[in-house]
């Protein structure tokens, strides 16, 4: 069994994850059912091949300049700045892309790789509901049929999300099995896979997932940390002193820090904590949970003593799933990133004074980041630099924040 | 292998009677833990050849509805690992014969701790091992420590198992190959008869282990056109749902639970026997 300390040893790059087999560390890898073994396989060739296509990559950046609106803007937020009294922070706004979230840098490599692969049909698993928008978008944008697996009780609670689908065309399959939550709707989507196998194409939405998902999402999502480095450069003339993201399966963490991990960068993930990570409602897996095997991939996981998996919860659905990419797993027991944990009541603070600090709705999801650069700034100097990854915006969050806040709509 | 390898002898057994062996799954725990246990005690005496025992998981990905919902059913009346070896040590007082395979996921597993593990199985009397999610390309993980230890390793091969890999499955495996005779999850459809017999010619080309076969066989009928060529048919969702239809309204078991699922067991040996 791994280690439950981290054991820092220094590595010569932490950019070269995965290994020819799909493994960080002792983390990934491709534990899925002999039916998918040979679909995974033909991903990950198709997948290699395409990163060795010029216009495989000339497509992605027509696509992500003209239709997703890349770049996005690296923006200073002065005001913050002065309101939290230490280091510049930095927001890098995929809030501000099509879709308004980074989900969508994502679905559209992966929807030109199933392009690429002549896959007819696409299919894919969703909490909040921001997967799925992207993943219907991307498939209403080449026109194809797309099946979103969503749990009951998410269903629910993201009401306007699942209309947004359904107004792309996209079928929403509700998904009662096990807990009705983001983890059975990836089950349910991976037993879809296994009885498609011919012609269906499966967008996973964050950094996990059998090999070659994570390095696969992962490479997609660096565009946020590639224009993060040219946009600093060109404000700052030098690199930042610290980059804080939102982690929940942790692909815009992942897209923000890998550029940067061979840099002397500090770089902070923060999970959801939900009511606290020393209670049962949780989502911080690094924090309280410990290695294990779920979704095709060994990670961090929340379980209990008999490796059953155990329910997430936070006030973001999108940080609500009991586990977290594999090299987030393994930069965290190699100490290359810290991982720290923020609460419901922190997250719904900080999104109160994005709202009135900087004219900025953001989602629930990187009001937790904020939440830790309000701790982390006042202890940096005002010449150092924080970029925090603003990765979604709040118009999805104004029902479940009205909520927690006693607001009748 | 084991010290008796209860599959070569079962097989060899079958093969001298001329006949297909039934192997019927069901989940450890599924209604409850006593019932569960006798449901285990029993199932030989009704017709089953050989008995794969589903060890529970939350989120069993490779399964459909039914055996979802038993996985459930057996984690809320508080299965485990342990407790699944611990029924088989008990079946063993008094059966040393039907071949036990345990069926189910890795993380159970992991947890657990392999050679733990491989250990305890081994002394509970288990004779072999099927992991949903750990395919070749994980050997080193459980595969190669159970064999060492002296356990069957039990590979499924499936419709999308294609020549030039069948070779590396059909490798590190012992006991029966386990044909999945569609691309899908458990309970749902089965394959058409001419693709399975297809499948199972393909299969002995490959290998002189037994062959079983499995995937939404439900009827007795479908056992006998199976066991025609193949080595064995595993019955599972159809178990499984008889044991759904008689649990009560609070989910406990009616009385006539354990013979209601025996008589379709009895019913489906018949096939194997034909």
């Amino acid at each position: 069994m791994a280690p439950d300390t981290p054991t820092a040893e220094p590595l010569e790059s932490y950019r070269s994850g995965p290994d020819a087999h799909g493994h960080f560390g002792i983390f990934g890898g491709r534990f899925v059912a002999e039916t998918l073994m040979p679909l995974v396989l033909e991903l990950e060739a198709a997948y290699t091949d395409a990163c060795r296509s010029s216009e495989f990559q000339d497509e992605f950046d027509y696509y992500a300049e003209h239709y997703i609106g890349r770049p996005s803007p690296l923006y200073f937020a002065r005001s913050l700045t002065e309101t939290l009294g230490g280091a510049k922070i930095y927001f890098k706004r995929d809030e501000l892309n099509h879709t308004g979230a980074h989900k969508i840098n994502n679905t559209l490599g992966q929807i030109l790789l199933a392009r690429r692969m002549g896959k007819s049909r696409i299919i894919a698993e969703t909490g909040a509901g921001q997967h799925g928008v992207a993943t219907a978008t991307v498939c209403a944008l080449f026109d194809l049929p797309c099946v979103v697996y969503m749990g009951a009780t998410d269903i629910e609670r993201q009401a306007p999300n699942v209309f947004r689908m359904k107004l792309l065309g996209a079928e929403v399959i509700p998904v009662t099995s096990g807990t009705g939550t983001l983890k059975d709707a990836m089950n349910d989507a991976l037993r879809d896979w296994v009885a498609n196998v011919e012609d269906t194409f499966y967008i996973i939405g964050t950094v996990a997932g059998p090999h070659p998902y994570p390095a696969m999402v992962r490479d997609f999502q660096s565009i946020i940390g590639r224009e993060t480095r040219e946009q600093i450069q060109a404000a700052e003339g030098r690199l930042p002193d610290a980059l804080v993201a939102c982690i929940g399966g942790g692909s815009n963490a992942m897209g923000l820090f890998h550029p940067f991990l061979d840099d002397a960068v500090r770089i902070v993930g923060v999970e959801a904590g939900g009511l606290g990570v020393d209670t049962d409602k949780h989502a911080a897996s690094l924090t309280g949970g410990r290695p294990g095997v779920l979704h095709g991939n060994r990670t961090y996981l929340l379980q209990d003593t008999d490796g059953q998996i155990t329910d997430a919860h936070s006030i973001s659905a999108g940080l609500d799933y009991p586990g977290i990419g594999p090299e987030h797993s393994w930069l965290h027991e190699l100490g290359r990133v810290e991982y720290v944990s923020v609460t419901d009541a922190e997250a719904l603070e900080a999104f109160k004074l994005c709202c009135q600090a900087e004219g900025i709705i953001p989602a629930l999801e990187p009001a937790h980041a904020l939440a830790h650069v309000t701790k982390l700034a006042p202890q940096m100097s005002k010449d150092q630099i924080i970029v925090m990854n603003l990765c979604g915006r709040g118009d999805k969050d104004i029902f479940t924040v009205a909520q927690a806040l006693g607001v009748e709509l | 292998m084991t010290k008796s390898d209860r599959l070569a002898e079962t097989f060899a057994r079958l093969n001298a009677e001329e006949r297909g062996a039934l192997a019927t799954f069901i989940t450890a725990g599924d209604p409850d833990l006593p019932t569960s246990a006798k449901l285990l005690q029993r199932l030989p005496g009704a017709g089953a050849d050989i008995i794969e025992l589903g060890m529970p998981f939350s989120d069993p990905m490779a399964d459909g509805p039914a055996i979802q919902a038993a996985n459930l059913r057996a984690l809320k009346q508080g299965a485990s690992l342990a407790k699944t070896l611990e029924m088989v040590s008990t079946f063993r007082t008094e059966d040393e014969v039907t071949p036990i395979i345990l069926m189910g996921y890795f993380n159970p597993i992991y947890q657990y701790g392999v050679s733990r593990f491989v250990n305890d199985a081994t002394q509970a009397g288990v004779d072999g091992l099927i992991l949903v999610d750990l395919p070749v390309e994980e050997d080193a993980e459980l595969c190669d420590p159970a064999r060492t230890g002296g356990l069957h390793w039990i590979r499924l091969v499936t419709p999308t198992t294609d020549e030039k890999r069948l070779s590396t499955v059909l490798r590190n495996s012992s006991g029966f190959v386990y044909h999945v005779s569609i691309a899908g999850i458990t309970g749902t459809r089965s394959g058409a008869a001419g693709s399975i017999d297809d499948a199972v010619t393909r299969l002995r080309r490959h290998t002189s282990l037994p062959i079983a076969v499995g995937f939404g066989i439900k009827t007795s009928e479908q056992v006998a056109a199976i066991t025609k060529t193949a080595d064995a048919a595993v019955v599972g969702s159809a178990i499984i749902n008889v044991i759904e239809a008689n649990l009560d309204d609070q989910g406990q078991a009616e009385p006539a639970l354990l013979d209601n699922v025996c008589t379709l067991v009895t019913a489906l040996a018949q096939g194997a026997r034909n």
